[in-house]
Order: C-alpha cells, then sequence, then structure tokens
C-alpha cells in the first residue's frame, strides 16, 4: 500500500520534472538567439546604419522597404482576410464553409516559397511586368489572410449567442449585429491574430525573394525592386567579407524590434475602454 | 382549413374590438423533428401582463420566441401557424422580421448588455442601430428609458462605464430600458428574473406592473407566486399543449383542468 502511494507520488513529481524540462528545452535557443541578436547586433546601431542607403554603410532602404511591405499587405490582406472570418463564423452554417474552412487551413501551412513562385508568374511577369512592391504585398497578403481569417473565426465563435440574440431582437439587421456587436466583442482575439500574421509575414523572405528581388536603393516606385530587412540578411550573411557578415546581425536586430514594437504598439492602441 | 379561416376572421374582429394586441392561431413550431408547439392558440390582452407557466421543456420559450420571429433564427426550426399583431399576421409573405422585432421587444433569461458598451451606449444601441434615431435627442431617449426601467437613480453618474460593470439585477433593468428605448409595442419576458436573487427580483416586479401601463407584456415564468403576483392572465403549457388560459386569478384558484391544477399545486413540475 505504502509502496503504491509513494510510487504514485513519484510519478506525479516526475511527470512535473518532464514537462518543466521540456519548457526549459524550448525556451533554450529562443532566448540564444535573442541573446546574440542583441550582444551581436547592438553595435551597429547608429544613425548612419538606420539611415543611410546601402551604398553609404546603411539599411535604410530595407528598414522602409519592410514598413511599406506591412502597410501594403495590411491594407490588402486585414480587410479580406476579416471579413472571410466574419463569413466563415456567422454565415458559415453549410458545407461550402466547412469546405472553404478546410482549404483555409491548408493555406495556413503552405509552403512560402510556392506562393512566392505563383506571384512571380502572375503578378511579376504577367501583371506588372517589372519586380514591384505591389508583387511582393500580394505574395505576402497570400499567407497573411488564412492566418487573420482563421483567428478571426475563431474568435467570434467565441462570442456568446446571447450577445447576437440581444442584438437581432432589437430589430437590429443582421450585418449589423455583426459589424457593431459581434466583432467588437471579439476585438482583442482579432487583433491577436492581425498581429501573429503581421510579424508572420515581416520575417518571410522566399516570397519576396521572388516578388520585390532587394536593392541597395530606397524606394523607387511601384515597378522597381525594393529592399526589405530579411532579404538584406540574406545578402550580407552570404558575403565572402566577414565584417559584412556581422552585420547581418545589426540587421535582424532591427528586424526583431520592428516586430516587437509593432506588437506592442497595436495593443496599446487597441487597448478597449472597458478590459474584459 | 375552414375552421382555420374562420380563427383567423375571429382574430381580426377581436382585435378591433376587445383590446387583443397579440393572438396566435393553430400555432406548431419545430426543433428538427421534435414538435415544441403544437396547435396553440392563445390572445395577449393590450395593456395587460400575460404570464406563460409549465414544467420545464413545456415550450413557454418557444412560444414567446415565435411572437417577434426569433424562432426562425434557430437551426433546423421550423413554424406552422399565424401570429397576429394588431390583426396582422407577422409571418404573412412579405413580411420582414426585423421591422416585427422592433415592434416586439424581448428581454431574456439571463442579462446579456452588449460587452464592449457603455450602460449609455447599451440603451443608445438600438436606436443608433436600427436608424430609428432620426430627430430625436439620443440624451433625451437614454434617461427616459432609464427611468422607466427604474434604473436612472442608481446609475446616472455611471453613464460612462462598462454595461457589464453593474449587478446581475441592474443589468436586467438595463436590458428592459434598451428594449423600451425603441418604444415597442410589446415587450417579451423569457424568465427575466430566473438569474436573480429575491431583492431583484422584486424590483423587476414592480417594473413589470408599472410597465403594463403603456405596453402590454407577455412573460415567460417557472416561478408561480410570480405568475400569480404580476400577470393579469395566464396561460398553462404542459408538452407542448395549451392546456389552460385565463384570468390569472380563475386559473390559480379555480383551474379548470386537472393537470393545471396539479402544476399549481406543487403535484409535478
Amino acid at each position: 500500500m505504502i509502496n503504491n502511494y509513494v510510487f504514485r507520488k513519484v510519478k506525479n513529481r516526475l511527470f512535473f520534472v518532464l514537462c518543466l524540462a521540456c519548457v526549459v528545452i524550448a525556451v533554450i535557443p529562443l532566448l540564444s538567439i535573442l541573446y546574440e541578436v542583441v550582444s551581436r547586433g547592438a553595435p551597429f546601431l547608429s544613425l548612419q546604419f538606420l539611415t543611410n542607403d546601402a551604398l553609404h554603410g546603411g539599411i535604410g532602404p530595407a528598414i522602409q522597404g519592410t514598413l511599406i511591405l506591412i502597410g501594403l499587405t495590411s491594407l490588402i490582406g486585414i480587410p479580406v482576410g476579416i471579413l472571410s472570418g466574419v463569413y466563415l463564423a456567422e454565415f458559415g452554417d453549410n458545407k461550402y464553409a466547412s469546405f472553404l474552412r478546410a482549404i483555409n487551413d491548408v493555406l495556413t501551412e503552405f509552403p512560402s516559397i510556392v506562393v512566392g513562385i505563383t506571384a512571380y508568374s502572375v503578378v511579376v511577369i504577367g501583371l506588372i511586368g517589372s519586380y514591384s512592391p505591389i508583387a511582393g504585398a500580394v505574395a505576402l497578403s497570400i499567407m497573411l489572410v488564412p492566418i487573420v481569417a482563421r483567428t478571426t473565426d475563431e474568435s467570434l465563435k467565441l462570442v456568446p449567442n446571447s450577445v447576437r440574440e440581444a442584438s437581432l431582437a432589437l430589430g437590429i439587421r443582421k450585418w449589423k449585429t455583426t459589424l457593431r456587436i459581434v466583432v467588437p466583442a471579439a476585438k482583442s482575439g482579432v487583433i491577436t491574430g492581425i498581429l501573429l500574421a503581421t510579424a508572420r509575414i515581416a520575417g518571410e523572405t522566399a516570397p519576396i525573394l521572388l516578388t520585390i528581388l532587394g536593392s541597395n536603393y530606397f524606394f523607387q516606385g511601384f515597378r522597381s525592386p525594393m529592399d526589405a530587412l530579411p532579404l538584406r540578411i540574406f545578402r550580407d550573411a552570404r558575403w565572402d567579407n566577414p565584417r559584412v557578415q556581422a552585420e547581418a546581425w545589426g540587421v535582424a536586430l532591427i528586424l526583431i524590434l520592428i516586430v516587437l514594437s509593432l506588437n506592442i504598439g497595436v495593443r496599446l492602441a487597441a487597448r478597449g475602454r472597458f478590459k474584459r | 382549413m375552414t375552421s382555420n379561416s374562420a380563427n383567423i376572421k375571429k382574430a381580426k374582429v377581436e382585435s378591433s374590438s376587445s383590446g387583443v394586441k397579440m393572438q396566435t392561431i393553430n400555432l406548431n413550431a419545430w426543433f428538427g423533428t421534435k414538435q415544441a408547439l403544437k396547435d396553440i392558440n392563445v390572445s395577449f390582452k393590450t395593456n395587460a401582463v400575460t404570464a406563460i407557466i409549465g414544467p420545464s421543456g413545456c415550450g413557454k420559450s418557444t412560444l414567446i420566441r415565435c411572437l417577434n420571429r426569433m424562432h426562425e433564427l434557430v437551426p433546423d426550426s421550423r413554424f406552422s401557424g399565424q401570429v397576429f399583431l394588431d390583426g396582422e399576421n407577422v409571418y404573412a409573405p412579405g413580411v420582414d422580421p426585423v421591422m416585427i422585432r422592433r415592434r416586439v421587444g424581448m428581454v431574456f433569461q439571463k442579462p446579456n448588455p452588449f460587452p464592449t458598451m457603455s450602460i449609455y451606449d447599451n440603451v443608445a444601441a438600438g436606436l443608433k442601430l436600427t436608424g430609428a434615431r432620426k430627430g430625436r435627442d439620443l440624451d433625451k431617449v437614454v434617461r427616459w428609458s432609464l427611468e422607466q426601467a427604474t434604473l436612472w437613480d442608481e446609475v446616472k453618474d455611471d453613464l460612462k462605464k462598462a454595461g457589464t460593470s453593474i449587478s446581475g439585477g441592474q443589468q436586467q433593468r438595463l436590458c428592459i430600458a434598451r428594449a423600451i428605448a425603441l418604444q415597442p409595442e410589446v415587450i417579451l419576458m423569457d424568465e427575466p428574473c430566473s438569474a436573480l436573487d429575491p431583492i431583484a427580483t422584486a424590483k423587476i416586479e414592480e417594473l413589470i406592473v408599472k410597465l403594463k401601463e403603456e405596453y402590454t407584456v407577455v412573460i415567460v415564468t417557472h416561478n408561480m407566486q410570480q405568475a400569480a403576483r404580476v400577470s393579469d392572465f395566464t396561460a398553462f403549457l404542459y408538452l407542448g399543449q395549451l392546456i389552460e388560459y385565463g384570468h390569472t386569478s380563475a386559473v390559480f384558484e379555480n383551474p379548470k383542468n386537472e393537470l393545471t391544477e396539479k402544476y399549481i399545486t406543487g403535484k409535478f413540475g
């Protein structure tokens, strides 16, 4: 009896230790990457580094390009993503929607290089005829939409039905109920999804490699190549010069800082009057 | 079919002569294959409180949800029969359910203020989002509605606070204020006190009696004392059928049906 009891207690303890060990294993690479990026990247930070173009030892074009890409992609992708999610959650009580939901899940996991090639052949070669920031934004939107749609779908489904009924019973039409009552109630979930998706696309390399190419110069119009931080890291790291290679850490630090500040900024701005 | 058309004629006559605000004719309702209501014929008098009583699952809520066409929002639900509001069939082809819901307000079992809105916005939401706001002073309507719901004095300094920050009883009165802000003709209440404590319940009951001066009230309740206290007429439902309907005093003191008597005296339920 006693032995059995001790054994069960030990098992319980063991399980806890195992879980803790796994967390530590998961966190070690993350922290060490952060440490490496900060310690190796920080020495590069200077006003010149941040604002000059590539010919004058700076990464200004890459920062500008990444911000333009995030902006354009959000402009295209967020409305489409949110409304798709609204369709799935609020009007998705049929077999087409479950089919769409399955497709959407596949798209979420789609290899980004395939998206890049598609955008390259359709937009770069077909529609525009040159490398273009728009082609990059289209490719990134294809990656962003399924993530936003899925998180929107899931957070709308968490809004209790009694809230919808309260609104409909007042004689408020379905679309207004959805946009003014249900979506605001799911706001924090929707915003989290947007942040996740934006952070994801800000670091994507494959789709933009084939669509905006990379550049040493600042933005030169919608029919010219453009730079972005992941592309600059890629180019710097392949350079046969230790000094330029090391510079990639500085670029990586900026990329991480942009994603982080975007995250915090949007969270602060979206904080409602009533915390839930 | 002939008896049906005779019933409809009767409905039109009754609504014009004897103050019937709403009436159902051969009302049937289903969820999937399960029939929830069977041939209900009942009327609701103007400026009176009608209580619908009966054991759980007897179709009380389904009945009132048929009155403002909320029943059809449930997936797989079906419906047959007629419901008259001032002699007009609310299920007639071409009738917009949204317009019916503006005339027939509803208060639910659990208080359900809009979670992202302040007290003020909760009351104003109906006006703002239905476009009924035109030419009306929002502040005045909000104040008037909250006064009608006897909530004004308790919240007048906190109108900016979240609608969900007040107590359950206050939230339920907020929901009543939200419903009357649209000045409906009928107010349906689906067990409005079942989630509330006795003091909050007493306040709502007082309010219900006051509301009938201006509105027609239909209240579903599983609390027979409550039905006896607040209602003028009582309908007793059992297994989806209307067993008895009449003046509340008659139903409670002198039930005609054996089932009604058994239910009222607590022999089942």
